[in-house]
């Protein structure tokens, strides 16, 4: 599948700004939980790392929504980001194929990672 | 061969040095720069993040893993790519939909649009990022969790 330089730079833009409002968020969240006060979203504690707060948030239907979304645009933002550098470089039409089929591969492996881990964690916040 | 077909093409070295330029054109170095550190922390942070569907022991070894003032440091720089990539990054949005770019002209020196619409919306975008740095900064090392 062929797809043009054009709509992939509409979808690089467009990836762009769900990213810039999905990772606000997520940033908003893990960073600037004291100073913004968002302890909803951390209820065990002001530690968004403790498992008890990564629970509450794995188990609301909102966050596996907006991570899996997160992880699917951000992956697709930074990878071809990547690739428009390697391109720049002037490689050959062959080693282009090459660079779009690794980048590939390592962008739908970790969906996949990261989509599951998204889901499972729902099971596992019940531990 | 790439070079015969693009004669003005820099290559890597386009990043650095490229002749007058502009604020803007040192920003796109650094956007990419902090792209690059951004996606690598990014898959990193997929795979560590994902041990939480195991379960807490899985979750708190990872976290212990990645723990300590190496790793601080580390995220601080982390931020610090966030914050810029961010803001810079909505103004090549805004700038790309023809936002914030100023009422087309004649070409004519000193650029008006571009000195008075496009530089004061770059500085505005900067202090930001700089104000979420030194935000995110104080809660990473002074508040501290």
């Amino acid at each position: 599948m062929k797809i043009s330089e054009r709509s992939l730079w509409t979808w690089q833009i467009a990836t762009g700004v769900v990213i810039l409002v999905l990772l606000g968020l997520h940033m908003g969240i893990m960073h600037l939980n004291d100073t913004l006060g968002l302890a909803v979203w951390n209820p065990a504690g002001n530690d968004p790392l403790d498992w008890q707060n990564v629970t509450a948030r794995a188990r609301q239907v909102f966050f596996t929504v907006t991570y899996v979304l997160l992880l699917a645009t951000a992956l697709f933002h930074g990878l071809n980001g990547l690739r428009n550098i390697l391109f720049e470089l002037g490689p050959t039409p062959r080693a282009r194929s090459l660079i779009v089929a690794a980048l590939t591969v390592v962008g739908a492996g970790l969906l996949i990672l990261g989509t599951w881990a998204a889901v499972a964690a729902r099971a596992a916040a019940a531990m | 061969m790439a070079a015969t077909r693009h004669p003005n093409r820099l290559g890597l070295k386009g990043w650095a040095v490229g002749g007058r330029w502009g604020p803007e054109r040192y920003l796109y170095t650094l956007h990419r720069l902090s792209g690059l550190g951004l996606l690598a922390y990014f898959l990193i942070h997929i795979v560590v993040t994902s041990s939480r569907a195991f379960g807490p022991e899985a979750w708190n070894q990872a976290m212990g893993a990645v723990g300590g003032p190496v790793f601080k440091v580390g995220e601080f720089l982390v931020l610090c790519a966030f914050a810029f990539h961010a803001w810079n990054g909505l103004r090549l949005v805004l700038v790309e939909l023809g936002v914030l770019t100023g009422k087309a002209e004649e070409p004519v020196y000193p650029y008006r649009s571009s000195l008075n619409v496009q530089r004061p919306f770059l500085i505005a975008m900067m202090l930001l990022a700089a104000a979420t740095i030194l935000l995110g900064g104080w809660e990473l090392f002074v508040l501290s969790h």
